[in-house]
């Protein structure tokens, strides 16, 4: 293998990615998801920022959603405003993927990135929401990146800061939410998907040179594997375009 | 009238930013933030101030690091990959030393929408179902005892137009923000105050209609007249304003789309510095408590620096940068 981890996740987030879709993405290797996708499977894909950029042309990675290089090149440049607000439309919320990271998740896909330990006196403090708790309870779709590291995948979050489907079943809608919800957790070991029904995570992939017992080794809690496939190794045009077009500074890879 | 809007960035500071005020940054992580206000209230040593934020990441940070923040209410404390978490902010939270207080970016945007528009509240759907709504960070006392705060962090409504299936069966209520004072820094403002932002105007405008007062900094005073003959790229109107101070490189040591890019060897040793008290203190010192202004400041950092951030066009930023 002669590729990271970190790259597989990458490249394993921007295949889900579908053409014409509006990708809501933030800071970091979503950032490379996205951009990848456009090259790869989604060429018609429009990446687009919470600070209020749509479209920008990323000659260069930007080191945050607020980096000068996202308002280049725009359709346009608004506000927080305008772009959380074209989350929460009616008609063009569900055209909208969002990719979110977090610290924890539990296992209905619901997400901490504000605190460990507790809130008031944590052990470790998180950057909070940002846009992912609005993302995550507007838009039709969300991909999850995840550590798989002990400590990540909880029974219960220290903090709950962003929606799955809450306790599983319909109680994301009882809830008051929109449909939607995480459609994959990928990780920098394989890929998680929920069940129709329960809307509990279960093990759908692992990467090449991967062992299931290894996944599960950092799982605090249980998870289904019998649908886990292998998942196609990184072709040489993906790591290409991943190395010498999106990043090639290597600033995030 | 115009003339006195116009004065120095001490004098605007020292007359709208008191101890205790309650202050709105604008700016959003490594971007715009009016980082010479920032400064300048540190070297003011003007303390117990309860600041609202959005996503402010640099400005927000060095006034907590400062000790100028009693409470703060925000979205997200961080600059990217410069520290993913801002560092003397959680450094703040984790040894308890300040009032904190979690929302969403939207929600906070609403909020100062809200203020803006004069309404107390507006809805949202935006995290049912979440600790957003459940875990408060400023207790019912304190919420008591600040007659600017509202008592209640966020309520919870059922939506009382439903009717077609499809519509939202709740809502959730976000409480107005109208701070004492916002600054902002931007491109390009009049002498009366109208404001020209270029690139993304993140929450500015919200924020800058939202106070009770509104300093604007710029890189470029402009004749209000030259502003008026491209009014639809004004997004501030004159009346807003109370204090236009000219202040080129008022963002620094973030980004001003157009101007210059951020410095990324300043965030880079700032985040080192910030990790440690003894170093963070003598960071203090010799960049802000030492310097008269941030003209001072800027000569502190070099022209070779600024240089090297000085934004290409048609790009905005600089093109090629080393920002490993």
């Amino acid at each position: 293998m002669d590729y990271t981890y970190r790259e597989m996740m990458a490249i394993a987030a921007a295949r889900e990615i579908r053409d014409n879709e509006i990708v809501f993405c933030g800071t970091g290797i979503s950032m490379l998801a996205a951009m990848a996708a456009k090259h790869i499977s989604a060429p018609n894909s429009v990446i687009f920022f919470e600070t209020g950029a749509i479209d920008s042309l990323l000659e260069e990675i930007p080191m945050a959603v607020a980096d000068p290089r996202v308002m280049y090149g725009t359709s346009f440049n608004g506000g927080l405003a305008d772009a959380f607000a074209t989350m929460q439309n009616r008609f063009t919320g569900p055209q909208v993927v969002g990719i979110l990271g977090a610290a924890q998740i539990d296992p209905y896909g619901n997400l901490n990135s504000t605190a460990i330990g507790d809130y008031h006196q944590p052990k470790v403090r998180f950057s909070g929401s940002g846009g992912a708790c609005d993302v995550a309870s507007f838009v039709g779709r969300t991909i999850i990146f995840m550590q798989q590291v002990k400590g990540r995948f909880v029974k219960k979050l220290d903090y709950f800061t962003s929606p799955g489907y809450l306790e599983g079943g319909r109680s994301r809608e009882l809830a008051g939410l929109r449909p939607g919800g995480p459609a994959a957790v990928i990780t920098d070991k394989g890929i998680f998907r929920f069940d129709e029904e329960t809307k509990r995570m279960y093990l759908a992939g692992f990467y090449q040179g991967v062992k299931i017992d290894d996944i599960m080794a950092t799982m605090d809690f249980a998870v289904e594997s019998d649908r886990a496939l292998s998942v196609p190794a990184a072709s040489a045009t993906e790591l290409c375009v991943l190395r010498e077009i999106c990043d090639p500074q290597g600033l995030i890879r | 009238m115009n003339s006195e809007k116009c004065m120095s960035l001490a004098a605007a500071i020292s007359r709208f930013v008191t101890p205790g005020a309650h202050l709105s940054l604008g700016g959003f992580t490594l971007n715009r933030n009016p980082m010479a206000a920032v400064y300048e209230i540190i070297r003011q040593r003007i303390g117990n101030l309860h600041v609202y934020a959005h996503s402010n990441g640099q400005g927000v940070d060095e006034l907590i690091g400062a000790g100028c923040v009693k409470a703060v209410e925000i979205a997200y404390g961080g600059t990217g990959r410069f520290a993913p978490t801002c560092i003397r902010f959680r450094k703040a939270i984790e040894e308890g030393r300040i009032l904190f207080e979690d929302y969403s970016n939207y929600q906070m945007t609403l909020r100062f929408m809200a203020g803006a528009m004069g309404v107390p509240f507006l809805p949202t759907t935006s995290s049912l179902g979440t600790d957003i709504i459940y875990k408060w960070g400023l207790s019912p006392e304190v919420r008591q005892q600040d007659s600017r705060l509202p008592l209640d962090k966020l309520v919870v409504l059922d939506n009382p137009f439903k009717r077609q299936p499809e519509e939202p069966e709740k809502v959730v209520l976000v409480p107005a923000i109208n701070p004492d004072v916002t600054i902002i820094h931007v491109q390009q403002a009049s002498p009366r105050g109208t404001v020209r932002m270029a690139g993304l105007t993140f929450a500015d405008v919200e924020q800058a209609k939202a106070a009770r007062h509104l300093i604007v900094t710029c890189e470029e005073l402009v004749e209000e007249d030259e502003l008026r003959r491209q009014p639809g790229q004004n997004q501030i109107p004159f009346f807003y304003a109370d204090a236009v101070v000219a202040q080129p490189f008022g963002a620094y040591p973030t980004a001003c789309y157009g101007y210059y890019d951020y410095d990324p060897e300043y965030l880079q040793q700032y985040g080192q510095d910030a990790r440690d008290d003894g170093r963070y203190a003598a960071y203090l010192e010799k960049n802000i408590y030492a310097v008269r202004d941030h003209q001072q400041f800027c000569e502190l950092i070099g022209s070779e620096r600024f240089a090297r951030i000085k934004a290409a066009s048609p790009q905005g930023y600089a093109v090629g940068l080393e920002r490993g």
